[in-house]
Formats: C-alpha cells, structure tokens, sequence
C-alpha cells in the first residue's frame, strides 16, 4: 500500500489533503473534528490584526451554480476573514496542534500592508506551536477594499514587501497565497520567491457573480436587494487553477518552487493531476463544504489505489511528472495528424456529432440514411469536437496517421520529423530570420 | 359487507373502497419539477431525432424536452399541443415502448430511454393547470363544417378547423365527448376524470357547437350533412364487435370487453361494478390487456387472457403484457376458445391449442378447461353504420394520405378510417391533417 505520508516545507502530514483555509477551518471545533475524519492538515481560517473582529453580512454569503440534479458545480462566498476574537482562535490554535502533533496546522493571515502590523502578530502566532503561515492575498471581496486580500496579491511589489517581512519576524516557513484574478500568475510568484517565500499556494476564488434573480434584477447572494462579487471555487475553477499551478511549475524562474494546489479537488484523482502538475499537496474546502469532512475517506483511499496500480511508492514519485509537458503552442509538433474515428459498435446513433461538425465545425462527419456517422478525412481537421460532444466515452476516438501515409485533407505525407510554429515557412518570424 | 377473492360469481365489492382507490391510482405518476427537470437532462438532443420521426403527430420532442430543461413547461406544451393538441392524454396513453421511447438512442444504448410521455405530460399538465386555452382562432372564414364523432379524430380536426377560423359542428352519438379517450382506455391511464377536462379545455379555441345524441345513420345522414355544410369529417369509429362464433357466447356472463371497460369508466363507485371470480378475456390488444389487468384490480381472483397466436404476434406491447403479469394476470398463448359451458351463467370454458400454419391459425385437438363465471370478448372491433355511398378498404373507409374519402367534400380519419394504426395519437395525426386538407380545399 502506497504511503501517502508528505513532507511539505518540512512539515509532515499523513497524506496531502489538507483544508484550505475558510469556514471549515474557522474554530477548534470544525478542526478537530477533520483530524478525527483523517484530514492530513488545515490552514486555519484566516486571522486579522489585534481589535474589533471584522463583521459579515447577516443575509446569504453563498451563491451556487447547479448541474441538472442539483450537483453543486460552483460555488462563491462573500465571507469574510474570521469574525472572531484574535485571542480566542490563537488559544484554540495552541491547544489543537498540542492534541494533534503529527497533523499540519498552517495558519493564514492578512492584516494590514504595514511593518508594524506583521511585526505585532507574528510572534503571537509563532508562540501557537503552529507549523507554518500562509499570506492570504488572494481574498477578492470585502477585504480587498481596505486594501488586503488580493489587493496586496495583485501588486507583486507588495507581495515581495510583506513576504520579506513575514519571513524578517516569523521563523517557520512562509507560504503566499496567490489570487487568481490578474493576467499573468507567474508575476505575483516570482514575486513572492523574491521575498523569500518558502511556498506559493493557489488558487483563492475567483471573483464571480453566479447569478441574477431576474425577479429582483439582482445578483445572488441577494442582501437586501444589492449583491457584490464573491469569491468563486469548487470543480468549476479546477482547469483555470490548474493551468496557473502549471504556469508556476514550468516557469524558469519559480521551477521547483513547492507549490499547495487549491481549486475544486473534489475527488483523488484531482488531486494527483494537480500534483502531476507539481503541486506537493492540495488544499480543499468546497468539497468538504459540499459532502462533509467524510469525503477525505474516499481521496486517501482513491489516491492510494491508484498509486498502487501505478507502482508509486510515494508521493514524490510522480510529483511534477506532468510538467515537462506541458508547454507553448509554438512548440507543439504540427506533423502529428489525426483523424477521428468513429465505433460503430459504441455508436447510439444521437447524431450530436454530426450536428456539431456539420454546424460549428467543419462538415467532415457524413450521416447516412440509416443514421451511421462516418468521418470524412479529407474534411477532419481533429478538432476534437465530436470526441467532446459524444455522449458514449470510447465511441469516438482520434487516431494518429502514421508517418509516410497521406493526409487525405491536406494531400501532404505525414512526416516523421518534429516540425512546429518555430520553424513552420508560415511563420513571418522564421521568414525575417532567413 | 364486502366480498372477496374467492366468492364465486359475477360480484361487485369484492374489495375495499380503499384497496379500489390504491389500485386505480395513475399508472405513472406525474413528476415533480425536480424530477422532470433530471428526466429532462438525460435527452441528448439527438440531431433529427428519431423519436419525433417515431411520433405519428411528429411533436418536436427534443425541443419540449430542452424547454423543460430551461424552466419552462408552458412552452413545452405548446411545443407539444401545436402538433397534437391531444397532447396530454396521449402522454398517458400512447404505448411510448412501442413509439418514441423504443427508438430513444438511450433505449438502444442502455434499456432506459428517456422518459418522453411522463416528460409529455409534466408540460402539458403545467399549461393546463394554468386554465388557459394557448391558442386563438384566426379570422373566421364563413366555412362550416361538420365532424361527426367527437373521440380523439374528430376532437383533433375540429380544434384545428376552428383554429383556422372555421365554424365547426361536432355531432356525438352518446350524451359526452372523449370517444374512446373517455369509454375506452384503462382508468389508471385517465385518472380524476382527464378526459373529459381535456376536451373541456380543448373547447376553449371557441367557435366549436357540440350536438349530442346525433347519430349517422338514425338522425344525421351523410347527404343532408353534404348538402348543408362546406365539408364533412367523418370520425366514427368501430362501432361493433366482432363475435366468437363459438356455442355459448350467449350465457349470461360472457359480454364485451369494451362495454365493461366503458361502464368501468364511466362508474361513479368502483366497488359497486361487478366482476367475476375467474375471468376470461379473450384477445391479444389493448383492449383485452385493459380488461383484464382491471378485471384483476376490482378484485378477481383469476384473471387469464386467452390469445390464439404467440406472444410475439400479440397486439399489445411487452411492457403491456409484463404489466398484466405484474398485476397477477396470466397469459395464455396460442388457444383458442372451442365452447363455453354452464347453466344459465357460464362456468367454464374450453380452450384447445393452436398452431400456427403458414401464417394461419389451426387447432392442436388438445383442449383444456379453464374455469371461468365471466368471459370477456376482445377479438377486435368492426366498422358499422357507414354510409353506403363510401368505398371502404380493408373494411374500413378508404382515404388517402390526406384523409380524404370517396366521396366530395367528406373526409374521415381515425379508427374508422383505413390509415395507420388504431392509437389516439394517430387519430389526432389523421384527425389534424385532413383538417389541414379541408382547409386547403375550401380556402384555395
């Protein structure tokens, strides 16, 4: 049986699944009841500066996006950072990660932009036994109007100017929480490893409305009439954070950077692909939120099994496994041709395929009276869109045109060599360089 | 005080009002929006899709299906009622195993199609429950024109006449509408009295004058009604019963299926509608699955149908012949009655085996005896009372594709009519597209 046991900035865990931080990791209660569940640690919900506790909303705070039978896709939240007293979460702190020695306790901060602030809290926190904080950047709402949250996370300036401070007055390690709502994630890492970060986590939500009462005329959640952009997570987000923890991973700069992947990990397959991608453990909280602490059982067991079948021993086995490929559209092979091919043996004959093609693509699917769908090489561009769009998984496959065979659509040999953008004739830039 | 399973005879009360009540409850119970919302998500929108093509009204079903997913089952109605404005009955009655639901790519995929007549009556049901008609008539035309036969041919013609602004008179020779819809059918298809709403909702369009107790052949007469109207629909339907012919059929006990499962239909307390300890029904259609599965439900004890060919050949559909089964009918292949024996009532009934010759039926010369104090008769129905002037096809009355018969200016459609199947959802095909003809015809 594979050993799921992570050592994450030095910190162990018995397995990579961690709580992000947020409502389910808000007090002691909800925390121990997650060690007791299996969870392998918690970033504990964010705490503010010593003083009156921030105050939520009184209406609804969540809003959801909903399949057909009601399976919660997507979710967003206009909450803010703990509405609880500094002093009360710092104790309970203390006495949990007393109790629960071998689990990870991170917690997450974010008070104001100035020395003075980092330098008061800091040692407070370090004195909870804690094993590490994580700088929240990332929060879109609320917060991000006083100028924290993401309003420090879009400027990389800032971020390298708290981290350096954090790690001036803080002796554990320093992870920086990434906002996902700017251009490029690559700016706000490198500036958090400029700072000394020991490890960037991402993504927080993303900034959402997730719906419009057409009644009222109003965005959901509703208070009061008025709604404001929440933050957006859950499965919805998970190819949007997993491109940017990838962007991360393969960034010359950030390479090797220990990365917490967050974004809609639901089940353990997410979560390898995320450590795939680079990532040496994940944060969940949607998941949770949605099904209860229960559904840990089925990431660990998932995980390990897979892990099995696959011959992995550890964690470190696979991590990153995933990162040398990916990479610019530049540098993708041209010469690969496909073909789509269709089971007739799987087929169900809903024709979605053909409709699609024929409307949207490029009329290369021919449906015959007694509705058998063939591919029309000489029209298939492998798109991929009947493959997507296909409601039976296997029944439509690409197929790779060996070399030395012809193109029917483009007339051409499929060529054995690697040929890309790079040094394609039609590319304006190779043709300047001759 | 009730009797039971096993007195003998042809007795009413042989259950509870509540065990009556329980058994005659819908056969598929309408949806919650919840649930039809899910029901709706697994269509696939098929690209010409073959359950519309497998529909003899041709309903867009993709499309009603897609506006259930939206959130708007008033549309899907509409979707729905402008190609058969029976639309809601035939949720419940159409065999879908044998129509859209058996050529649902997820029937042939999975054995589960999507469930079109439940999603059908869902959105029907929503419209209705708005108690508004969803359709206007257009600017009259001055044309008249008479229907003769006010069941599901004669409901769907004179709606779309009526639409198109045509004065529509519907003569019916019984004191209601519905035609079989309303005396056919078995009850747990129509429960809380469906057919006769429908066609009060129907109505609604206006310009639609019903005259009752008007029969062809007594009060009305094809020349009069040649002569006075612009066009004649004629929508008559089989109005008699094809008898055994075997010794005995003329005990007390033995009767026709469509006559018990109208007087079932129309009684106002099941438990005072008699039926037999041991029933008979002898038969292969619709007709003989509706009497006998209700001939079990009132509270017979032994209920058996009786069909002289194999299960393969038999009218009624699999789940049809699975549903009597469930309900603790037995079925009996190739037999075929040779005499029905008793004292004044009958009390048995012979059968003897039959084998199928180069597509005939023949007897085996084996024979058994089954008890029976009540047999029902459900061999088919037969055209009667048809003016002479008509040339008939295959012993109904000849059309073409547009419903038109022999005779100018007279159409017909439905059971009467030689077209297609005998379901209500070919009847309101052929009821709305000789409409369709005889409003070409006179509008030029």
């Amino acid at each position: 049986m594979a050993d799921l046991t992570t050592e994450f900035l030095g910190i162990t865990s018995p397995n990579p699944f961690w709580l992000a931080s947020a409502p389910p990791t808000d007090k002691e209660y909800n925390v121990r009841r997650a060690f007791e569940a299996g969870w392998g640690g918690v970033v504990w919900k964010t705490l503010g500066a010593e003083g009156p506790p921030v105050v939520n909303v009184n209406g609804p705070r969540y809003g959801a996006v909903w399949g057909a039978d009601r399976r919660l896709l997507g979710l967003n939240n206009i909450e803010l950072i703990t509405d609880r007293p500094l002093e009360v979460n710092l104790e309970e702190i203390t006495r949990v990660k007393k109790d629960y020695p071998d689990r990870a306790i991170i917690v997450s901060l974010m008070v104001p932009c100035e020395e003075q602030a980092w330098k008061d809290i800091l040692p407070r926190v370090e004195a909870t036994g804690a094993d590490g904080i994580e700088l929240n950047f990332g929060c879109p709402h609320g917060m991000a109007e006083r100028g924290m949250g993401s309003a420090v996370g879009q400027v990389p300036d800032y971020i390298q100017m708290v981290t350096e401070w954090c790690k001036k007055y803080y002796s554990k390690p320093v992870i920086v929480k990434l906002t996902p709502n700017i251009t490029d994630i690559r700016f706000p890492a490198r500036a958090a490893k400029a700072g000394g970060a020991d490890a960037v986590s991402l993504i927080n939500t993303i900034n959402s409305i997730t719906s419009v009462n057409l009644d009222s005329m109003a965005p959901e959640p509703t208070i009061g009439g008025k709604g404001t952009h929440g933050g957006y997570c859950g499965p919805a987000v998970k190819p949007i954070a997993m491109n940017m923890v990838a962007e991360i991973a393969r960034c010359p700069q950030t390479h090797g950077m220990p990365i917490s992947a967050i974004g809609g990990v639901t089940t353990w397959r997410d979560a390898a692909e995320f450590i795939a991608l680079g990532a040496g453990n994940v944060q969940v909280c949607t998941a949770a939120m949605t099904y209860g602490f229960k559904v840990v059982e089925e990431m660990i067991s998932g995980l390990s099994a897979w892990m099995d079948e696959k011959g992995h021993a550890s964690i470190q086995d696979f991590m990153g496994s995933a990162v040398p490929n990916v990479t610019d559209w530049q540098y993708l092979d041209l010469n690969y041709v496909t073909k789509a091919r269709i089971s007739e043996a799987d087929c169900i004959q809903c024709g979605r395929c053909y409709a699609a093609c024929e409307d949207t693509s490029h009329q290369a699917i021919a449906m015959s009276a007694d509705r058998v769908f063939t591919v029309k090489d000489e029209d298939c561009v492998a798109c991929n869109l009947c493959v997507n769009v296909c409601p039976v998984e296997g029944c439509i496959t690409m197929e790779e045109i060996p070399a030395g065979e012809t193109d029917l659509r483009t007339g051409e040999v499929v060529s054995d060599t690697h040929g890309d953008w790079t040094t394609h004739p039609n590319n304006p830039s190779v043709q300047a360089a001759e | 005080m009730a009797h039971s399973h096993q007195a003998s005879g042809v007795q009413s009360a042989r259950l509870s009002a509540s065990e009556i009540a329980e058994n005659f409850t819908d056969l598929h119970p309408a949806y919650k929006t919840h649930e039809a919302v899910v029901a709706a998500d697994r269509c696939y929108f098929c690209h010409d899709a073959p359950c519309m093509t497998a529909c003899p009204t041709s309903i867009d079903i993709p499309q009603f299906i897609r506006e259930i997913q939206g959130g708007h089952p008033e549309s899907a109605a509409r979707t729905i009622l402008e190609q058969n404005i029976l639309g809601g009955m035939c949720a419940r009655v159409c065999p879908t195993e044998t129509l859209c639901e058996e050529v649902c790519v997820r029937e042939v995929a999975e054995g589960k199609p999507v469930e079109i007549g439940r999603l059908q009556r869902y959105a029907t049901d929503a419209l209705m429950a708005r108690g508004v008609h969803p359709f206007e008539r257009a600017a009259s035309t001055g044309k008249r024109i008479a229907v003769v036969g006010a069941g599901p041919a004669g409901l769907s013609a004179a709606h779309r006449l009526a639409m198109l602004g045509h004065d529509i008179v519907l003569y019916e020779r019984r004191a209601k509408s519905g035609g079989l819809n309303e005396f056919g059918i078995a009850a747990y298809k129509s429960t809380q009295d469906f057919a006769a709403q429908e066609v009060q909702w129907l109505l609604e369009i206006g310009g639609i004058t019903v005259e009752y107790g008007q029969s062809l052949g007594d009060q009305l007469s094809l020349d009069a009604l040649n002569a006075t109207f612009d066009a004649v629909f004629l929508s008559i339907g089989l109005g008699g019963v094809n008898a055994l012919n075997t010794s005995g059929e003329d005990l007390d006990g033995v009767r026709d299926a469509v006559e018990f499962i109208a007087e079932l239909r129309q009684a106002s307390d099941l438990t005072a509608l008699p039926v037999g300890r041991d029933v008979v029904v002898i038969g292969g259609g619709m007709t003989a699955i509706d009497a006998a599965i209700q001939s079990k439900l009132l509270g017979a004890e032994n209920v058996t149908i009786a069909y002289r060919r194999g299960r393969d050949a038999m009218g009624a559909s699999r789940f049809e012949q699975d549903l009597a089964a469930s309900k603790g009918v037995k079925l009996m292949f190739n037999v075929m009655p040779m005499s029905i024996t008793g004292t004044g009532a009958v009390q048995q009934i012979e059968l003897e085996y039959t084998q199928i010759d180069e597509g005939r039926v023949t007897g085996t010369g084996e024979t058994v005896q089954v008890n029976a104090d009540q047999v029902f008769k459900a061999i088919g129905q037969t055209l009667t009372g048809q003016p002479q002037a008509l040339a008939l096809e295959r012993r109904k009355i000849k059309v073409d594709d547009n419903g038109k018969t022999s005779v100018m200016g007279v159409w017909a459609g439905g059971d009467c009519a030689s077209g297609g199947d005998d379901l209500t959802v070919t009847a309101v095909a052929e009821g709305r597209d000789a409409a369709m003809d005889i409003h070409t015809s006179l509008m030029g």
